[in-house]
This record gives C-alpha cells, structure tokens and sequence, in this order.
C-alpha cells in the first residue's frame, strides 16, 4: 500500500475535496503526470482534462479540470483549478457552452499570442469532449 | 394642529413602512449569511493562490520579472476600479467607498498623475460621475446577476489585462469595501498592478521549499499565466466583500429605519390620545355647561 499524502482540490470558488489520497493523475500542460507521496516539488500548469484521485481507501473519484495549477509538495498536493466539476455531474449542454464561449474567445483575440493560445484551449476542450463524453 | 383622522392616517403609513423596512432587514439578513458563505468557500483558493505566488516570486527576479510584477517603469497613469454595490437603501456604504476614492484622485491629481476609473455598480458610478465624468472611462453592470461567480470577475479581470498590454495604464488598484463585521465595513484601496509582492507568513518554510522546486514548463511561463489569474481572484474576492459588506450595511441601516418608524409610531400615538382625550374632555364641557345653562 502506497503511503497517503493530502491532496485538495479547490476552485475559485470552493473547495472541491480535501482528502487523504495515494494517487494523483492530473493533465499537465506538458502531458498527463502521476503525483505519489513524496514526489519532488513540482509546479504546473495544467490544461483542460479528468483528473484522477485515488483516496486513501482505493476509491477512485474523477474530475474534469478547466485548466489551473498544479503545486506539489511531498507531503501535500494542491490544485488550484480555474474550474472543476466531477465526471458524474459532467454534461453535455455544459461543456458545449464552455466550447462555444472558447470559440467566441478565439474569434475575438487578437491576432498573435492571444490568438494561439485561445485556440490550443479550444483544440483541448474539444479533445476533451470527445474523451469523456463519446457520442 | 392636526386633526384625528390626519393622525390615524400618518400612524398607519408610517406602521406600514415599518413592516417594509422590517421585511428588507431579514433578507439583508439572510443573503448576508449567504454572502459570508460564498466569502468563506472562496476563501481557500485566494489563500492557496497567495502561497503559490509568494513561492514562485520568491524565485523568480531581476530583469526576468515579468512586467505585471514589476510594473512599466512609470506611474503616470492611474487606473482605479471602484466597486460599489447596484443597489442603495445601505447607509454609508457607497458613499464611504466613493469617498475614499475621491480622496485618492484628488491626491493623485495634485501629484500631476493622469487618473482613470472603472466603475464597478451603479451607486458608484453615479456619485463619481458628479465630479469625475470625464474621468471614468466605463462602467460594468453587475445588476443582472444574482450570484456573482468567478466569470464576472474574470471578465473584469480580462479587461483590465488587454488594457494594460495596450499601455492604457501603468498603476492599477482596486478599491472596495473589506467586510469586518456587520457594522463594520472599512473602504480599501488594493494594487493590482504592479503586483505588490506578497506577503510570506512563513518565510523559512518558502524559501527552503522554493530553492527545490520544479517547474513545468518554466517558472516565468506559470508565472505569466499566474498573475492575470490572481487579479482575477483578487477581484473575485474584493466582489464577495463587497457583497456581503452591503448587506451588513444593509441589514444596520434597515434596523435603525424599523427602530425610528418605531419611535416615530410611539410619538404620534401619544399624540393621538392626548387629543382624542382632549376632544372628549371639550365634548363633556360643553355637555355639563348646557345642563347648568338650563
């Protein structure tokens, strides 16, 4: 049994879960990473993904994250999303809207970085819909 | 000298505005206790936030920083965003913020800086629109939204970024009303830009974990994506202060108004009696005197 460490995961808005767990798996903004106890200090963005949580028990929870940071510590590991919502409460009229508000940002940005980085967040959130909503 | 029924009229009336004020005092109540909640439940995120950035500033310095840190170099232009609630009937409230701001551009005025503001709610904008018309440059209408999410704020947040990669500004701060207690709301000023370093509780802590960490992708890339988040958050916050300080406002100034119609209905009862009795006093006088005249 691996060692447990506090995982929490909070949004501006509340504090989603705070939790004795044994296992992360979060999207980085560099690709998906696992963070197990003791793992080194690490900082991260993170890109629009489902989140993995194994508690303390071995229950797996699952979340799918808007974006936000990652902070890492040995001992603990926060995650600070820009918006975050459980798999099961996941639907589609919700994540079409955040699509169609991601393409409105993309049409409107100005050209040039602004721009890019509009776009790769709508590539994502596509890519994300079709992952956990296959239809 | 008013007559019975002008009395009986005005006692009515005033028990009438009585129940109102009664009324809008328990729903300041109770959206207080759900303003103090959203505060709370958003409390986590700014303080984790604060944390992470104090930890990433701590590392990243010098000429490396990017400028939302360090600023443009000058402080001429002054952008000040006043949030001030959509709705009056709550004392001092705004007139408190919209001094405090007063103050403060008249300061910067005389300092020869150029001054620009944003207004967030109504009640502020019309009362700095008296004096500061040519200075506000827009308003954002708050009125229509029930629960003010993190959207609202990140939409303001945004604004103010593009305005300050166009070099609209160079100094920004954010004022707005810290929440103490319910009879306590004290005006503050906050500045967004440049980021005032902040605060570290535990310094040995952070400086010890600092020197290890590792960044994905690099520290000046999170950190760049970090501080137009934190205005956010930090509007976001100020938001919710303000929210739940309007109906603390709200909730002492309705009690005072239900607490002087109470008063005022004591006062004009008595006088009431005194002339109902006066007029029956007259009433048998002239009763008596028409019996002895006989």
């Amino acid at each position: 049994m691996a060692d447990a460490f506090t995982f929490e995961l909070v949004s501006p808005e509340r504090l989603l879960l705070s939790e004795q767990v044994t296992e992360v798996v979060v999207p980085g903004s560099d690709g998906y990473f696992t963070v197990m106890a003791n793992h080194a200090p690490t900082m991260s963005t993170l890109q629009p993904g489902v989140a993995t949580v194994t508690t303390a028990e071995g229950k797996k929870e699952e979340y799918v994250i808007f974006g936000g940071f990652i902070d890492v510590l040995p001992t603990s590991c926060t995650v600070l999303a820009e918006s975050a919502v459980s798999v099961a409460d996941v639907n589609k009229a919700d994540l079409d809207a955040r699509i169609e508000a991601a393409k409105a940002e993309v049409a409107s940005a100005a050209e040039g970085e602004a721009k890019a980085k509009a776009n790769s967040y709508l590539a994502q959130l596509t890519t994300l819909n079709q992952q956990i909503l296959p239809a | 000298m008013p007559s019975l029924k002008d009395l009986r009229n005005r006692i009515s009336s005033v028990k009438a505005t009585q129940k109102i004020t009664k009324a809008m005092q328990m729903v300041a109540a109770a959206k207080l206790r759900r303003a103090q909640d959203a505060a709370e439940a958003a409390r986590p995120y700014s303080q984790r936030m604060g944390a992470v950035l104090a930890n990433i500033a701590a590392t990243v310095s010098g000429d490396d920083a990017p400028k939302l840190m360090t600023g443009t170099g000058s402080d001429k232009t002054h952008l000040l965003i006043a949030c001030t609630s959509e709705r009056g009937l709550c004392g001092g409230f705004n007139s408190n913020i919209a001094r405090f701001v007063r103050d403060d551009v008249r300061k910067l005025q005389s300092e020869g800086k150029e001054v620009k503001i944003l207004c967030v709610g109504k009640k502020g904008y019309d009362i700095l629109r008296r004096e500061f018309s040519a200075l506000i440059i827009d308003r954002i209408d708050l009125r229509e939204v029930k629960h003010i999410g993190f959207s609202n704020a990140d939409a303001i947040g945004k604004r103010v970024m593009s305005m300050f990669e166009a070099g609209e500004f160079d100094v920004c701060t954010l004022y707005y009303s810290e929440f103490r207690s319910v009879i306590s709301q004290v005006p503050t000023g906050l500045q967004l830009i440049p980021a005032a370093a902040p605060e570290v509780d535990e310094a040995e802590n952070v400086d010890a974990a600092s020197a290890l960490y590792e960044y994905e992708p690099d520290a000046n890339a999170i950190l760049d994506d970090l501080i137009p988040r934190n205005i956010s958050v930090q509007i976001f916050r100020a938001l919710l202060e303000n929210v739940a300080g309007e109906m603390g406002a709200k909730m002492s100034a309705m009690d005072n108004a239900t607490r002087n119609a109470g008063e005022m209905i004591d006062k004009l009862t008595m006088s009431y009696n005194r002339q109902r009795q006066a007029q029956i006093t007259k009433e048998l006088i002239e009763i008596i005197s028409g019996a002895e005249a006989l």
